[in-house]
């Protein structure tokens, strides 16, 4: 493919080349607040910012976005990621009036946000097989926080926490997984794949004890593989009197054909930007609800909403509830977007969704040279590089006009390529992308050590920003001086 | 079939009824078929590899809708909201957002990229968010932000855990202000209990922190001091240089709570000794969204390599161009797993992209005057509804920035129950306590507001 993106490369007034100046480098005003009835030692001498008129401000930012790779430019197969398109009626649905108001009004005055929240906690608990559904944690890593709030707030009622310090992490898992059960006080127990890349239950067996928290487990794993041995796992911690947490990272692969709680999770999580088409936002914001069985309602965080019996709907304290994880209720406009996306897909479209999801990426991983070594994958698979360094095949890719997959991870294949295409590629786009791996296999070393060159920025050195952190635009000015 | 409707496939690997297909997955049944036969498979749910004991075969009874049906359905949802004119906020506030800032904002390159993983075809979004970060560092006058944490209260949740990283001794007591929100302090309690931290609050004094009571409270084993300008209450602190010193006394952290509309007016929080600022930054970009917000975390130079979250730095290309990438990433949990310093990885990144384009939108002089009206409408307001008789505002002797909490002679419940009635929000906040905030969104209706009080007060 012959692409290129744009570019405006210019020279900065102190000779600096760049593709677009900073605001501070067009014009900036220092103001001072002279005429406010404030005591002086309260008020801040100067404050110095960009003063772009509106013209400039739009030209600034529009540039800047076309300096920005999207979902909608073309292929965006981030494995784990779920990068699929995000319907244009969610946005319109989001910026109604009606929508915005302030957190602390009573309920009586709020109740079409609580039905929306309400109605949304009912289709997650639904989906997942989960007797109901949080949706504060802002973020999946949040919900995984939250998840572990929940099991420790559990043990505790068991007086089992004191012993109960272990929570038990694939190899393979997402990096948020050990780092959220450190931040919830917990030692992590790494789990190694086995030669099939699932979860070895033996292994487990042997891991698992009275000190055992709980496992934290993503099904489909992050190989796009079913973990066959799920019900057997479950058993192993249960018996153990751990709980079995679902990272919904992958839960795109099995909308409709399988779900959490019916394979004996009992803690899970919904990356509901990911699952259900919010948009990323160049990071963010996501939101990550989690559903619990039964047994753990009560220790949900505060507050959680229900129906009355007069069909109205309050905010209610559960009654061992772990408390707050969000200042507020969580991204409301991420969780308004997923309410209209489930309402709009309904069973059929969701799924559908996992089927076209898992034939996409059967079918591109058939479409491509590059080594898969582990199936039957679903809605994701990993291939291998084999001898060319896979951050190197990423930079090749860029020029062949898509964003490469997830680069070295997981760490059990060589080289990995962590590829999902989601069920929005049509298979035109497969083709593309397709077409892009093999142009990419192509190239030789030098070529590849050269790309990109079609970006508005060819390689960059990651190593220089690192050892010299220039974190602001104060920070530019001082190295120019 | 109507125009409006998308035709729906009939997918012909009999997996499912006609019109039941998703609209967001573009292939056509012949598709399907070709795609089926490259792979050698006969049906798509041969391509699922899930045991029989644990397959669902049943329905989440969802009914799929019309694009036109949906909207009706939550625009019909949401007009259950009441009609109300909220002078509602302790925290989340409701500030005029640009229309520039949704049409650039809402742009798909912005709207559906993802963390800049290659910033080589990211260069905008990273650039926004440096130009984000030093728009913060100019606000706060501290060396170092991230581009964002969920919200304020989880950025104090993390501040008290960097606190207790950074220091030499090992230390295990927080102090907030008792004024602290409820809601705000249960986030800290569980980001603390982790790293086995306890949270106590320490006493104001009319608005300002009680510093005899503060001093004998603190010791060695205190890992970070917060306090909060303007407070929840919406008082201006005098005494924050005060509280700084007492912290550092004891080598514990300052961490001061703020806001940037706050900060483009008040002291700098370095100038007053602030170690880490945290806030909502999403009083800028978003207009009052039940509570969603956008944590603003700022730290000292020191503090740079425990900081939680996203970085974007600048470097260079081969061709001596300067480019922008996140960057100190070895911090982060996709490398450093339960080593990191924080587990954060989706963030709010374009609630950032938005707070950055409101800024560039106001400049200098239009932040610093929209700062400055908030303390006059503050001021205004409160001596407004001083003449009302039976209220006494504001309760605090400070001055005040938004809102402020006024004293009535009828009990709160009493007061917000019948303002509500009549079409107005405030808060209750004690016995015979109301807070009242004001912005450039409800201060024309500031006047049928002390109407309406003072009817509910005769």
């Amino acid at each position: 493919m012959n692409y290129r993106q744009a570019t405006w490369e210019r020279e900065t007034d102190s000779g600096e080349s760049v593709n677009e100046p900073l605001l501070s480098e067009k014009r900036t005003e220092t103001v001072t607040h002279d005429d406010v009835d404030l005591p002086d030692e309260l008020v801040r001498e100067e404050l110095t910012l960009p003063e772009p008129a509106e013209p400039e401000v739009a030209s600034h930012y529009t540039r800047l976005s076309q300096m920005t790779y999207s979902v909608e430019h073309g292929p965006y197969p981030l494995g784990s990621c779920t990068m699929k398109y995000n319907p244009k009626f969610i946005e319109d649905v989001a910026a109604l009036d009606e929508g915005s108001i302030h957190p602390d009004r009573a309920d009586e005055d709020a109740q079409g946000t609580l039905a929306i929240l309400h109605g949304l906690q009912e289709y997650l608990a639904e989906i997942g097989g989960m007797e109901t559904a949080t949706l504060q944690p802002p973020a999946g890593a949040a919900g995984e926080f939250t998840g572990l709030l929940v099991a420790r707030a559990y043990h505790r009622s068991n007086d089992e926490d004191d012993e109960r310090r272990e929570v038990i992490v694939p190899a393979s898992a997402h990096g948020t997984n050990f780092a959220s059960a450190a931040m919830a006080g917990y030692d992590v127990v790494e789990l190694p794949s086995d030669e099939d890349g699932r979860v070895p239950v033996d292994a487990l067996e042997a891991a698992v004890g009275d000190s055992t928290a709980a496992l934290m487990l993503t099904n489909p794993n992050t190989l796009g593989l079913f973990e066959r041995d799920i019900s057997e796992i479950a058993d192993v911690v249960h018996d153990a009197g751990g709980l079995l947490y679902y990272d919904g990272a992958n839960l795109n692969a099995l909308l409709g054909r399988a779900r959490p709680g019916d394979m004996g999770f009992d803690i899970m999580h919904y990356n509901v930007h990911k699952t259900f088409a919010s948009p990323h936002g160049g990071g963010g914001p996501g939101a990550g609800p989690i559903g619990v069985v039964d047994e753990l309602t009560d220790f949900l965080p505060d507050p959680h909403v229900r129906e009355t019996d007069d069909g109205s709907f309050e905010f209610y304290e559960p009654a061992e509830s772990v408390g707050k994880v969000h200042g507020f209720h969580g991204n409301w406009l991420v969780l308004l977007k997923t309410y209209a996306y489930i309402s709009r897909l309904g069973d059929g479209g969701l799924k559908d969704t996992s089927a076209m999801a898992v034939l996409n990426a059967n079918y591109l991983a058939s479409q491509i040279d590059l080594d898969v070594p582990y199936g039957p994958f679903h809605h994701e698979f990993v291939a291998s590089a084999g001898d060319v360094d896979a951050a190197e095949f990423a930079k090749g890719m860029l020029d062949e006009g898509v964003h490469p997959p997830t680069t070295k991870w997981p760490e059990i294949v060589d080289e990995a390529l962590m590829t999902e295409p989601t069920e929005a590629l049509s298979k035109d786009q497969l083709d593309v992308l397709a077409e892009a791996f093999t142009a990419t296999g192509q190239k030789t070393p030098e070529e590849l050590s050269e790309a990109p060159t079609t970006t508005a920025a060819g390689r960059i050195d990651q190593t220089s920003a690192a050892r010299n952190p220039r974190l602001s635009w104060h920070d530019v000015e001082a190295d120019d001086e | 079939m109507t125009t409006m409707q998308r035709i729906q496939h009939d997918r012909t690997d009999g997996s499912h009824e006609p019109n039941e297909s998703s609209p967001f997955a573009p292939q056509t049944p012949q598709e399907v078929e070709a795609m089926l036969s490259a792979i050698d498979a006969d049906s798509v749910e041969e391509l699922f590899d899930v045991p029989e004991a644990v397959a669902f075969d049943g329905d989440f009874d969802v009914e799929a809708k019309s694009e036109y049906e949906v909207r009706s359905e939550i625009e019909d949802l949401l007009g259950r909201n009441a009609d109300r004119t909220e002078f509602l906020g302790r925290g989340h506030y409701d500030h005029y957002v640009p229309s520039v800032v949704d049409y650039l904002s809402l742009r798909s390159e912005f709207l559906t990229s993802y963390t800049q993983y290659q910033p080589e075809t990211s260069q905008g979004f990273l650039q926004a968010l440096f130009e984000f970060q030093s728009m913060i560092v100019e606000l706060t006058g501290l060396d170092v932000a991230n581009c964002s944490m969920y919200d304020a209260a989880t950025a104090l949740g993390e501040a008290a855990l960097l606190a207790a990283r950074v220091r030499d001794t090992s230390g295990s007591r927080v102090l907030v202000p008792e004024t602290i929100r409820s809601e705000r302090r249960s986030v800290l309690e569980n980001y603390a209990d982790g790293a086995e931290l306890t949270v106590e609050t320490y006493p104001l004094d009319a608005g300002n922190t009680d510093l005899d009571a503060l001093s004998d409270l603190i010791d060695e084993d205190v890992v970070m001091v917060y306090a909060q300008s303007p407070t929840a209450r919406g008082a201006i602190e005098e005494r924050l240089s005060d509280v700084a010193s007492l912290a550092d006394d004891h080598e514990a952290a300052f961490c001061l709570g703020s806001d940037p509309v706050a900060l483009a007016l008040l002291k700098e929080p370095a100038a007053v000794g602030a170690d880490i600022v945290i806030g909502d930054a999403s009083v800028l970009g978003l207009s009052a969204s039940h509570g969603m917000g956008l944590g603003l975390f700022a730290v000292k130079e020191g503090y740079l390599r425990q900081v939680p979250g996203r970085l974007v730095g600048t470097s260079e290309t081969a061709d001596g161009r300067r480019a922008y990438t996140l960057t100190l990433q070895t911090r982060e949990q996709h490398i450093r797993k339960e080593r990191a310093t924080s587990n954060i990885c989706t963030n709010q990144a374009w609630v950032a992209l938005r707070t950055a384009i409101h800024i560039a939108s106001l400049g200098a002089s239009g932040l610093a005057s929209l700062a400055e009206e908030c303390v006059t409408m503050a001021s205004e307001a409160a001596a407004r509804l001083e003449d009302v008789d039976g209220v006494a505002a504001p309760v605090d002797d400070r001055h005040h920035f938004r809102e402020f909490v006024a004293r009535t002679e009828v009990p709160a419940t009493e007061v917000v129950d019948e303002l509500a009635d009549r079409g107005f929000l405030v808060h209750e906040v004690g016995e015979f306590e109301i807070q009242v905030c004001v912005t450039e969104t409800n201060s024309a209706d500031l006047d049928d507001l002390v109407a309406a009080v003072r009817e509910v007060l005769v």
